[in-house]
């Protein structure tokens, strides 16, 4: 019998009940499926509700194998259930590293398939699904089919950024990025306003990484004053002479642990605005170049562990859009004055400029993506829904990788292809064995 | 012996999550691997993600532990013994069951004791000859004492867990160690869907990580978490004229 849990995601917020089985293989996920709404769990990173199952959650933390690997090509064959996190630490010393990657490595292959997910180089190569060759999927009936760019390529579509949604992706093959060393040749620009910011992203789209953290409380002037940080894969010729004969060897960063969830008072307008202003005087101060281990670079927030406990018991939420280039600009000034204006805040806020969308319901579109974090309570909520509509009225679309809180209507309104995913789901029989408690409330 | 100098490490029940848990914790350490079990081809995938990750190489061989006949053949093949062999074999059967039916006793009795002594014993006279090796019986707290709600498999334990001490008597100062392991409760396909308290619980990896470590420390008897030391230490001290009244 499976146990039922709570479970929430990465914001905590919010938590729900579910039955929780934990499958190792295809036979067990199979023995699974039924009506009710089931859907697979890797990471358990997204910060909302879309890995719970409306009744049964499927942890695919137990299909974690490694299988194969083509030193050629640099593709793996692996089950979904990897996090790119092993994937790095096995295939980096050996001079290969993911593609595409999120702020985070805990997340597994298949959270990274479903939410087809963007890193900091989408402008350049695209978001997770261009190095897919191809995935197994197993669909409502437990047949598998395999499905990639040519062959089940509506399947293949569909599945990436389909939050689960089509089926159980067992497994996949990805091709990886051979790099020369494990160093970041890292580059920060200081942007002292949002016109400045937006020019400096616009500059640098040869780079191959970008991305900006912008402090979301500086108001007038300084509105959307920013930290952009470029990256390139240092060469060996990059590093100091002493380190090339280990070019993959980097020091192992500190881990800290969040040991408790933080009292209410430490995250207030105040404590965030001078955390804000801190962050943005010493980043600052550290303009121009710098060579930077692949840990600190990607994911800096990784190396303290349980940091989603720093907001509280109550949890937190994200607000992702993406808006499209040319109303980019008017909406970001927007979106970042009404923050302000609340003074509800976010120690996290970053800005990132996207590349070409591709097909199905993932989420990147050519423009500006802003996300921002904010605690879970009364006001946050009413700046939220208020940050929706702006984000609705200059053609913006939602991350559901990072959503809580969207009403179906805001979601069906700013995104089309919603409608055809639901009927899509209906007419293949999906929506009677996949369901999460997202989909449920997004009439997905 | 690899490239790396690192012995080979034989699992016999290479499927069990614990004994792939100790195969994993060997290959990091740069230890090639046989995984032996019943329905080997099954394995294939378990092989490639251990050899991939670890770039050791990794085997896999067939064995049902109870065809003593096979089993025996199994452990004369080859030039040299493995420089370490851990049975983790093992079967739980239903207590009530195993009360009733006699061929389920004897399989439970035979599969936890009679067949893993009888394997590690071939391979004690092995590595007796060749003056090294390690010996590892996944054993269980259960051969402690024999208790109502599981004696049957619990006596089997117990019967192994003496077995292995004598082995151990026997081949001190013979440059062959043997290790005695009481894991207490394991989140594995044994007791999935049983309601245990959570915090007696160890995961397969910690199982693996105390077998390596007293591998590597010459450990005789392990408990995976220390309290269980203490909880069957009790138990053990308890009279038997009170012990024969509690349900535990
Ligand atoms: C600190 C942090 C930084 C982040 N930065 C970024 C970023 O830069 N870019 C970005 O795009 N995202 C980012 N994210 C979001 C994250 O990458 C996505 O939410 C990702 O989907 C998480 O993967 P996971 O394995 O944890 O999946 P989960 O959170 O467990 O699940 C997410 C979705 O994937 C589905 N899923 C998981 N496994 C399978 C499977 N085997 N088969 C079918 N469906 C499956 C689930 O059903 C669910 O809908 C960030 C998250 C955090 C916490
Ligand atoms: N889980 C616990 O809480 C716990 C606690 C204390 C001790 N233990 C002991 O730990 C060991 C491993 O158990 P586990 O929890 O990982 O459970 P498990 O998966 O059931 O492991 C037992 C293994 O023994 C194998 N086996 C049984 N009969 C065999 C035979 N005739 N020939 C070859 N192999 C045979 C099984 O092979 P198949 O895969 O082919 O069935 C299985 O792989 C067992 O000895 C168990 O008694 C477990």
């Amino acid at each position: 019998m499976t146990p039922s849990v709570a479970l929430s995601g990465w914001g905590r917020f919010p938590t729900c009940w579910t039955r929780l089985a934990a499958p190792r293989g295809p036979t067990d996920v199979k023995a699974e499926l039924s009506p009710g709404g089931v859907i697979a769990r890797g990471g358990g990173r997204a910060y909302g509700d879309s890995a719970i199952g409306s009744s049964r959650t499927l942890d695919m933390g137990r299909m974690n194998r490694m299988l194969a690997f083509d030193y050629e090509t640099g593709t793996l064959v692996a089950e979904a259930g990897v996090r790119l996190s092993e994937i790095i630490d096995v295939f980096l010393p050996r001079g290969f590293f993911p593609f595409v990657t999120p702020g985070t490595k805990f997340v597994s292959l298949g959270g990274a398939i479903a939410a087809d997910v963007h890193g900091k180089n989408h402008h350049k190569d695209g978001s997770f699904g261009a190095f897919v060759e191809w995935i197994d999927v197993m669909g409502a009936d437990g047949e598998v089919t395999r499905a990639g760019p040519r062959d089940n390529g509506a399947l293949f579509e569909w599945t990436l950024g389909g939050m689960g949604l089509t089926g159980i992706i067992l497994r996949a093959a990805i091709r990886l990025r051979p790099v020369e060393t494990a160093w970041i040749k890292q580059q920060t620009l200081v942007a002292p306003d949002l016109d400045a910011a937006l020019d400096a992203f616009e500059r640098a789209d040869e780079a191959t990484y970008s991305v900006a953290w912008i402090d979301c409380l500086a108001s007038g002037k300084e509105l959307g004053r920013s930290l952009i940080l470029l990256g390139e894969h240092a060469s060996a010729e990059d590093l100091p002479p002493e380190q090339r004969a280990h070019p993959f060897r980097t020091a192992p960063r500190r881990k800290r642990t969040v040991p408790f969830d933080a009292p209410r008072f430490t995250l207030n307008r105040h404590t965030v605005r001078a955390f804000n202003a801190a962050y943005w005087r010493n980043g600052s101060k550290r303009e121009g170049e710098a060579l930077v281990d692949w840990d600190s670079y990607f994911y800096p927030l990784d190396a303290i562990l349980g940091w989603n406990r720093i907001y509280g018991r109550r949890g937190f939420v994200q607000f992702q859009c993406v808006l499209p280039l040319d109303r980019a600009r008017d909406g970001l000034e927007r979106l970042l004055l009404e923050t302000s204006q609340a003074g509800q805040g976010s120690f996290l806020a970053v800005l990132k400029r996207l590349g070409p969308e591709r097909g199905g319901l993932s989420f990147p579109m050519s423009g500006y993506t802003l996300a921002l974090d904010f605690p879970v309570n009364r006001r946050a909520l009413a700046l939220i829904e208020r940050l929706e509509s702006i984000a609705i009225e200059h053609g913006g679309r939602f991350y559901l990788a990072k959503d809580a809180l969207l009403g179906a209507r805001s979601l069906h309104e700013a995104d089309p292809r919603a409608g055809l995913f639901r009927q899509m789901r209906s007419e293949r029989g999906m929506n009677g064995v996949f369901g999460s408690r997202q989909s449920d409330r997004l009439l997905l | 012996m690899s490239e790396t100098g690192k012995q080979r490490v034989l699992i016999l029940g290479g499927r069990s999550d614990i004994g792939l848990a100790i195969a994993r914790r060997f290959a990091a350490d740069g230890h090639p691997i046989t995984l032996a079990a019943r329905n080997a081809q099954t394995l294939e995938d378990d092989k490639a993600d251990i050899a991939l990750r670890n770039a050791v190489e990794v085997s896999v061989e067939e064995l049902d532990v109870l065809d003593t006949e096979a089993m025996a053949a199994f452990v004369a093949k080859g030039a040299a013994p493995p420089g370490i062999v851990v049975s983790v074999i093992g079967v739980m059967g239903d207590q009530h069951e195993n009360q009733r039916v006699a061929e389920q006793a004897a399989l439970v009795m035979r599969t936890n004791y009679e067949a893993p002594a009888l394997a590690l014993g071939l391979y004690a006279e092995l590595m007796e000859a060749a003056g090294e090796g390690v010996l590892v019986g996944v054993s269980s707290v259960a051969g402690d004492r024999g208790r109502g709600s599981n004696y049957v498999y619990g006596s089997a334990k117990a019967g192994f867990t003496a077995y292995l001490s004598g082995l151990r008597n026997r081949l001190s100062g013979k440059g062959v160690h043997v290790v005695t392991v009481k894991p207490g409760f394991v989140a594995t396909r044994m007791t999935d869907g049983m309601d245990l308290p959570q915090r007696l619980v160890a995961q397969p990896e910690e199982v693996a990580e105390a077998i390596w470590h007293a591998v590597e420390k010459r450990r005789d008897v392990v408990y995976v978490k220390p309290v269980w030391r203490w909880i069957m230490g009790i138990i053990g001290m308890l009279p038997e004229r009170v012990f024969k009244k509690t349900s535990l």
